[in-house]
């Protein structure tokens, strides 16, 4: 099994649009949504049926028993996250921002504090003719690439990875955790470009973490008629890097229209869904799948 | 989903008070930085903070001058192996798997040490001091006379939480704009620990909505009063302005999707600098924020 992990760097660029349509160009039967914090493509890969869901444990958390506590305040000052606040006479968690090492309760004199299992998200699995993976965050948390492999354990762990077909795995923005965790263990990265000041910056970072990686990096351009001379400096930092360029979607109203209406845009015909397609067989030919 | 929305603490906003709002989304490329950098640009002497330390871009708007540049470090451990006496106390301590006995000899692993310190303390030899390792940047400079604060991380790194919370150092006295990453995460909380009030970014789409909800629910949680703009609007219908409705979220205002002002801001520039229209929409946005808001 090829797996491919679609990144961007900047957000909003199309990744989950790009990553839905090549699953259903591909005919794919094994794809997870790796953005735990923010996920979407659960909204245009429709199943009918519920997911199995787990509960996530991220990490500890502390929990301080008041009748235990003497306010003598040992707790707060070896803190370092800032997660101990005097509530009155007694001290109390922040549980946003408890990173659960324990130092607390090393130092409380008293035995005030116990660290407990703190439910950080949940993971769903949909298994019907088609395994999908996907994850929530819990708001606030961090664990985020903790859940991130999870997700990858789930569906890799309930498909066959000898068949030679396609995992599409769509990926968060930004540089990191959640990214490098998906990064691991992939066979070829498409990165989705948008041509922007903004999208070229992000896409330079993203290339710079990937080349930490064992991974073939492709890259292709969304919107790219938004930006002329900004999709030409793309397509030249591409050749430069010996990045592999695989083509350009552009900018289609039809996109919105479809991701309204719940469809990816491979059910739909316009321009950009012709790009992508474009943009799969060329993929298809490096990686040498079949459908 | 259920949630009520907290009371909406009343305040007023002069240009002499100090009033943090912060720009968050939800989804990524809704137009947080967008939003962000014409806001402070219409503010005088307004602070624009970059949280997105991930991919910061404002600064690529902004182009600031008389940049000065200081580090962010974390304390990390580090073992004096002639003091340890190989007791593994500091492995046994750490909640994160982050230290481990290879060759009898103590071994951190950088990516998931979280800085805590524990292992220095269990250590009965004293072997374990801390060393500062750079995470990333904080740059400073000046945009005509809006002070440009931008963070940015190195990349490898795993979190941008230790930059984040330097950055909230940095608040001026004035109005601070702060531009905050995508999502509803650790980053993001971080970016709106300090806020006065928060700017919610939508876009007209169903992932638009999906996503503003789990950030509406961060935002509340919180207790942040809070506002809606839908950007890129196409004037169809709009699944966002039901939403708001719905659960009585203010909506500040919709901007229009424009050919114009995207290329123009694909190309880097200012987009309140260069058309008058958009400088009096974001004029309207900080009369709208001076105004009492109530629940």
């Amino acid at each position: 099994m090829k797996k491919v992990l679609v990144l961007s760097g900047k957000g909003g660029t199309g990744k989950t649009t790009v990553a839905c349509a090549l699953i259903e160009f591909s005919k794919s039967r094994a794809f997870a949504d790796c953005d735990v914090d923010a996920p979407n493509l659960h909204l245009v890969c429709g199943f009918e049926k519920e997911p199995e869901t787990n509960e996530f444990i991220g990490s500890k958390k502390a929990v301080i028993d008041s009748k235990k506590c003497t306010f003598c305040g040992i707790c707060k000052s070896n803190c370092r996250f800032d997660a101990i606040k005097a509530d009155k006479t007694k001290y109390v968690i922040d549980e946003y921002n408890c990173e659960g090492c324990g130092v607390c309760r090393l130092v409380c004199p008293n035995g005030a504090v116990t660290m407990c299992d703190d439910v950080a998200g949940e993971t769903m699995l949909y298994k019907e003719n088609r395994v999908f993976s996907t994850a929530k965050l819990k708001m606030g948390r961090g664990n985020s690439g903790k859940l991130v492999t999870e997700v990858k354990k789930n569906l890799f762990t309930n498909v066959d990875l000898k068949q030679n077909t396609l995992a599409v795995i769509d990926g968060s923005p930004g540089i990191g955790c959640p990214v490098i965790a998906s990064s691991s263990g992939i066979d070829l990265a498409l990165i989705v470009a948008e041509p922007s000041v903004s999208g070229i910056s992000d896409m330079e970072r993203i290339v710079k973490v990937l080349k930490g990686f064992n991974v073939r990096v492709t890259l292709c351009i969304n919107k790219a008629d938004v930006s002329t001379e900004q999709t030409e400096k793309i397509k030249a930092f591409c050749e430069n890097q010996s990045i592999d360029y695989l083509g350009e979607i552009p900018y289609d109203k039809a996109v919105a229209r479809a991701v309204n209406s719940g469809k990816s845009i491979a059910q739909t015909d316009c321009a950009a869904a012709r790009a992508i397609y474009k943009i799969y067989e060329r993929m298809e030919e490096i990686l040498g799948v079949q459908k | 989903m259920k949630f009520s929305p907290k009371y909406i603490r009343a305040f007023t906003v002069t240009e002499d008070t100090e009033v943090n709002v912060a720009v968050l989304s939800g989804k990524g490329g809704t137009g947080k930085t967008f939003v962000s950098v014409n806001l402070a640009c219409v503010v005088k002497n307004s602070v624009y903070i970059d949280c997105d330390v991930e991919e910061p871009n404002g600064h690529l708007f902004l182009k600031p001058q008389n940049v000065t540049t200081e580090d962010v470090c974390v304390l990390l451990p580090e073992a004096d192996l002639e003091k340890c006496t190989g007791c593994r106390k500091c492995v046994d301590f750490c909640m994160f798997n982050a230290l481990a006995f290879v060759k009898n000899k103590p071994y951190k692993f950088k990516e998931v040490c979280h800085g805590c310190g524990g292992c220095k303390i269990v250590c009965d030899s004293r072997a374990i001091y801390e060393k500062a390792y750079p995470v990333g940047v904080i740059q400073k400079g000046k945009h005509k006379d809006v002070t440009v604060v931008s963070g940015i991380m190195n990349t490898g790194e795993e979190s941008g939480v230790p930059i984040i919370k330097k950055l909230m150092d940095k608040l001026g006295n004035g109005v601070n704009v702060i531009d905050c990453p995508p999502g509803s995460a650790c980053t993001v909380k971080e970016s709106i620990e300090k806020a006065d009030y928060c700017i919610i970014v939508a876009e007209p789409t169903i992932f638009g909505v999906h996503n503003f909800l789990m950030v509406y629910e961060l935002v509340t949680l919180l207790g942040k009063p809070c506002g809606v703009i839908i950007n890129k609007d196409d004037n169809s219908d709009n699944p966002m302005v039901q939403l708001c409705e719905k659960y009585n979220i203010p909506l500040l205002m919709k901007i229009g999707y424009r050919e114009d002002v995207a290329k123009s801001n694909a190309e880097g520039c200012i987009a309140s600098e260069k058309y008058s229209e958009v400088k009096e929409i974001f004029d309207g946005l900080y009369r709208k924020l001076l105004s009492e808001v109530r629940s």
